[in-house]
């Protein structure tokens, strides 16, 4: 296992799709039961660092993932699963 | 540590330097392990496309038999089983209802989903290529048309603004999309064709294209660059390596754009076409027609008004423009009213305050009003109201 909790990270000023992403996240890190880290940036010159152009946007162990929509928890659940497994592959 | 070459053909993953994040060096079973994961994974992408194409073809033949047996239906439901006479008004606006509804969302079922396909060609990326370093006039034609396909939301303008500016688009380009990619799209196409016919639609569609072209072109002439919040141009821009998607994942796209649009977008519809039928014999036909009519110069400049600070999407309008039109305004005015509405709004101006001064605010607002007046004042010259469907 990780020693580090995975870094989350929810991309967008505040709109009502942000918030949403927020919480689909949240619901799919607790039905995974992995430690995670899940935090909002809503500063724009830092959202502009990811190169972004839509919000929201899904950033895990600072790749980004997804921009511009809300996926269902099962979707998110198996996209958190994918980069749990690609960051930490030499673990076992 | 070496592999013999003969043991590993170049295209299966071996543990070279390059690759020691797939499959770490000093374990190569478990190399060979990830290899077996990542070729399951691809024939299970595979069989994905295979099964969304599937669904897509069973989808289309579906859609059709529907469509083509709305009409006898509707008919059939009227005037056979609630037994309502053919020539009544009752009878008709019950047949009309129930053959126009679902006809309207069928439609716009078909669209949004292609047009979902589609958008996955035109990512925010892809668009700022082709539009930075454009000379003016061609870039604003083309921003304008890209505004169509690109996807967009209004809360998505700034990081949009940003991510243009920084990447060499001129400001007048950014705006012409800005201005074309919320007011000019598949929704307001197909409830304006489905609802007045594709003559309204086609006005539509043309005349916001130019208004976002042209608006965004005199911005430019007027080099407000100075007016740009300065932090915005000393912003770096990461780089985003997104996957290229693959067909099964676009053709998710489509269903999931239709799943969510659609799921919007039918109150509108629906509400759209009851207050057809609703006020069609409760309020006189020409109750509006000397406040909103042809012969009220006024009217124009007054709808724009009241549409700048209101904010609505494009389906939100059709019921009001329903209504409108019904009752005798003409139609350059509800035109005018609409586009307002749909380009410029409050919420709209406070999110873009953040990137700019209240000046180039003030200009953006001034200069696309303008067009929508001109909009307004010309379809009522052409008296061009008996182009509604049925009116």
């Amino acid at each position: 296992m990780a020693t580090n909790p995975l870094q989350i990270k929810i991309l967008g000023a505040g709109c009502s799709n942000c918030e949403k992403l927020y919480e689909t996240t949240r619901k799919a890190v607790q039905s995974l039961g992995v430690e995670a880290e899940v935090t909002k940036v809503t500063d724009y010159p830092e959202i502009m660092k990811y190169g972004v152009m839509q919000t929201p946007a899904l950033v895990i162990a600072e790749r980004v993932v997804l921009t511009g929509r809300v996926p269902s928890v099962a979707d998110m659940t198996s996209l958190l699963a994918t980069a749990l497994a690609e960051s930490a592959p030499g673990d076992r | 540590m070496s592999v013999d070459p003969a043991e590993s053909p170049p295209s299966a993953v071996a543990p070279a330097p390059g690759r020691a994040s797939l499959a770490p060096a000093g374990h190569p079973p478990e190399g060979r392990r990830l290899l077996g994961t990542l070729r399951l994974l691809a024939a299970f992408r595979s069989h994905r496309l295979v099964r969304y194409l599937t669904l897509l073809v069973a989808g289309l033949a579906i859609w059709a038999v529907i469509y083509r047996f709305l009409l006898p239906f509707s008919r059939w439901l009227a005037f056979d089983v609630l037994r309502l006479r053919e020539t009544s008004r009752l009878g008709s606006a019950v047949q009309f209802f129930v053959y126009d509804t679902p006809k309207v969302l069928l439609l716009l079922t078909l669209i949004v989903f292609f047009v979902g396909i589609i958008r996955t060609f035109f990512t925010p990326q892809t668009t700022r290529r082709i539009l930075a370093g454009k000379r003016e006039s061609a870039g604003n034609v083309l921003a304008a048309m890209l505004g169509i396909v690109t996807p967009f939301c209004s809360c998505s303008a700034v990081p949009l603004f940003i991510g243009f500016v920084t990447a060499g688009v001129p400001l007048g380009v950014t705006f012409s999309f800005l201005i074309a990619a919320p007011m000019v799209n598949e929704v307001a196409l197909v409830l304006l064709y489905g609802l007045f016919g594709w003559r309204v639609a086609a006005l539509y569609v043309g005349t916001g294209l130019a208004v976002a072209m042209l608006a965004g072109w005199v911005i430019g002439r007027l080099k407000l660059e100075r007016y740009v919040e300065a932090w915005v141009y000393q912003t770096p821009i990461g780089e985003t390596a997104e996957a290229k998607p693959g067909w099964a994942d676009r053709l998710q796209a489509g269903l999931g754009a239709v799943k969510d649009i659609v799921s919007k977008v039918w109150p509108y519809v629906l509400a759209g076409i009851a207050v057809g039928a609703a006020i069609h014999g409760y309020v006189p036909e020409n109750f509006l027609a000397s406040a909103m009519g042809e012969g009220a110069w006024w009217s124009v400049p007054l709808a724009v008004l009241i549409g700048v600070p209101m904010y609505s999407n494009a389906a939100g309008m059709i019921p009001v423009v329903q209504a409108f039109l019904e009752k005798g305004a003409a139609l350059g005015t509800v035109l005018a009213f609409m586009m307002a509405v749909i380009a410029l709004s409050l919420p709209e101006m406070m999110i873009l305050r953040k990137v700019l001064k209240p000046r180039l605010i003030g200009v953006f607002v001034g200069v696309v009003a303008v067009g929508i007046l001109a909009v307004g004042y010309l379809f009522n010259a052409l008296d061009v109201g008996s182009m509604v469907k049925g009116g």
